[in-house]
């Protein structure tokens, strides 16, 4: 395989990435939270969904909004869970604190901590759901190839990638244009002002939380509809390549989400190519930490937050 | 038509208000003078619903407005001027215009709104499509007063409009207040700077520890013995 097959693989891997990635981005960006069971969520979702097909021959038709509506209802139950709690009293004094120099309100921490509990809870709710390791997905694959210049693409993958694209920039436009949108953004970054211009805060992040989380869906189900099946390491697989992508482009822009992915599919391919598979996972983990050591502290920025601080 | 009665605010065991009554009428300016740490600021959030009081009642235009959630008192006619202005750093400046005008859903006449406040502060016109983050300190008051203007509100809550601003701009800070109450808007002024607050104030209250010490009406007494009370202590009469 030449070099520029293996680029448009990475590429097409790497809008599945940014497909992923677009809810933790929206998480990031409307509510400076990190979701740990963002990934368990899907996967429960799609669990459900193979569930249906395969016990009740449901149709794709149904399966589908039934794993986005799901994805997002457990974000709903995540959030209300594990982010929701004290955000807005003012009056219980001092949770903030310092490590490493880095200003941190024990809030985000328990929020933390409580969705990586979430996420086991929601993951083995999934394998009790369905034990087996292997599991059928309704399939939507489409092998036809094209060729142009020596260069093939699977029709089905470059559908995935439109419907990337089509998303975060559909997206992105949309949290900047409408009243909705702007609210969101509003209560990244001035909550207090938020609930003085009479925003209702606590309803309007629950919403983009479940939005974010519905997001997830839609990429579970359009990942897995290509692959036709979905195994316990799905729930997982979402959390880090959605993860990685999301911080590549900046955490909590929702354009730079698809140029993360995109990034990141193109070094793991040519890393696959040169070093074998544990190369590939090696330059997922190696891009991670790279992102988290060297750019990460000093540019807390994104589409949405802008470098801004938060005044409180 | 702001009548507040024995209201009592805490954080956590530490009672910022003690008992706080007061009253701010329509058409006038009313002003609250203090020292730091007297619990104006928490006044002003209790007002607009931000902390929640332990006893005690707010009423605006005979409606109780304790137990409402801030969207609903915004929707009632009040707005506040936070204080440290609190603008939306992240969103441009006709972005926070129209953040304030979130709860109206007249669009045409928000995007009127929005023309006049750019009538009304020139340098935010010029500054438009900016990041509120980064305009000056008095621009961003500026932005801060149009973005609660933008609700409409019948009683203007402003708390330090003028802190950490240059005289310059504290003086064109006091003349919108005039200007807006030339207009029929209500105010009602926390302030530091009881100069300037006894000039526009038609009525006045000092706060000391949690409890209002003192009211009067500017013209009967000067504004040195107003902040002889408020700031260096209370001369007892003999």
């Amino acid at each position: 395989m030449d070099i520029l097959q293996r680029t448009v693989d990475g590429w097409l891997d790497g809008s599945a990435y940014a497909l992923v990635g677009i809810g933790l981005a929206l998480t990031f960006g409307t509510l400076r939270r990190l979701n740990l069971a963002y990934g368990a969520g899907a996967m429960l979702a799609a669990y459900a969904g193979s569930w249906l097909f395969t016990r009740y021959d449901a149709p794709v038709w149904l399966i589908a909004p039934l794993v986005v509506g799901l994805a997002a209802l457990i974000g709903l139950y995540v959030e209300r869970l594990c982010f929701a709690t004290g955000r807005d009293n003012l009056q219980d004094g001092a949770t903030r604190g310092t490590v490493a120099g880095l200003g941190f309100d024990a809030r985000e921490v328990v929020a933390l901590a409580s969705s990586f509990a979430v996420w086991m809870q929601l993951e083995q709710l999934a394998i009790n759901l369905l034990p087996r390791h292997l599991n059928v997905f309704p399939s939507l694959a489409v092998t036809t190839e094209w060729s142009g210049g020596g260069v093939h693409v699977r029709a089905d993958r470059l559908l995935l990638a439109a419907l990337a694209i089509a998303l975060a920039l559909g997206l992105a436009r949309w949290l900047g244009a409408s009243r909705t949108g702007l609210a969101w953004r509003a209560a990244a970054t001035q909550r207090t002002a938020a609930h003085l211009v009479g925003i209702p805060v606590v309803r309007q992040q629950a919403l983009a939380f479940a939005v974010a989380c519905g997001f997830s869906g839609v990429a579970a189900f359009a990942v897995l509809a290509i692959e036709g099946q979905v195994t316990p390491m799905f729930g997982m697989w979402v959390l880090i390549k959605g993860l990685v992508a999301a911080m590549l482009g900046g955490l909590g822009s929702i354009r730079g989400v698809l140029i993360g992915g995109w990034v990141l599919g193109i070094v793991e391919a040519h890393a696959q190519a040169l070093f074998g598979a544990v190369g590939r996972e090696f330059a997922t983990y190696a891009l991670l930490f790279a992102v988290l050591v060297l750019v990460q502290p000093r540019r807390r920025s994104g589409l949405l937050v802008s470098g801004a601080h938060d005044a409180r | 038509m702001l009548t507040i009665d024995g209201l009592a605010t805490a954080y956590g065991k530490i009672e910022a208000l003690k008992g706080v009554s007061l009253q701010a009428n329509a058409g006038h300016v009313t002003c609250m003078l203090g020292p730091n740490g007297a619990g104006k600021s928490t006044l002003m959030l209790t007002i607009a619903g931000i902390l929640k009081p332990k006893a005690g009642s707010i009423r605006f235009e005979g409606e109780e407005l304790v137990g409402k959630s801030s969207a609903e008192i915004v929707a009632r006619g009040l707005a506040l001027v936070p204080e440290n202005r609190l603008v939306f750093p992240a969103l441009t400046v006709r972005e926070n215009l129209m953040a304030g005008a979130y709860r109206r859903r007249d669009r045409g006449a928000i995007r009127d709104d929005i023309d006049k406040m750019f009538v009304r502060f020139p340098r935010l016109k010029e500054r438009v499509d900016q990041l509120a983050g980064l305009l000056s300190g008095g621009e961003q008051q500026m932005l801060a007063v149009a973005r609660a203007l933008m609700s409409r509100p019948r009683l203007l809550l402003m708390d330090e409009p003028s802190v950490g601003l240059a005289p310059l701009v504290v003086a064109e800070i006091f003349q919108i207040i005039r200007q807006l109450h030339s207009e029929g808007v209500s105010i009602f002024l926390v302030e530091q700077n009881a100069h300037m607050a006894l000039k526009v104030a038609h009525h006045f209250y000092l706060m000391e520890q949690g409890r209002v010490t003192f009211s009067g009406n500017p013209g009967e007494m000067s504004s040195d013995d107003v902040i002889q009370r408020a700031y260096l202590g209370q001369r007892r009469a003999a």
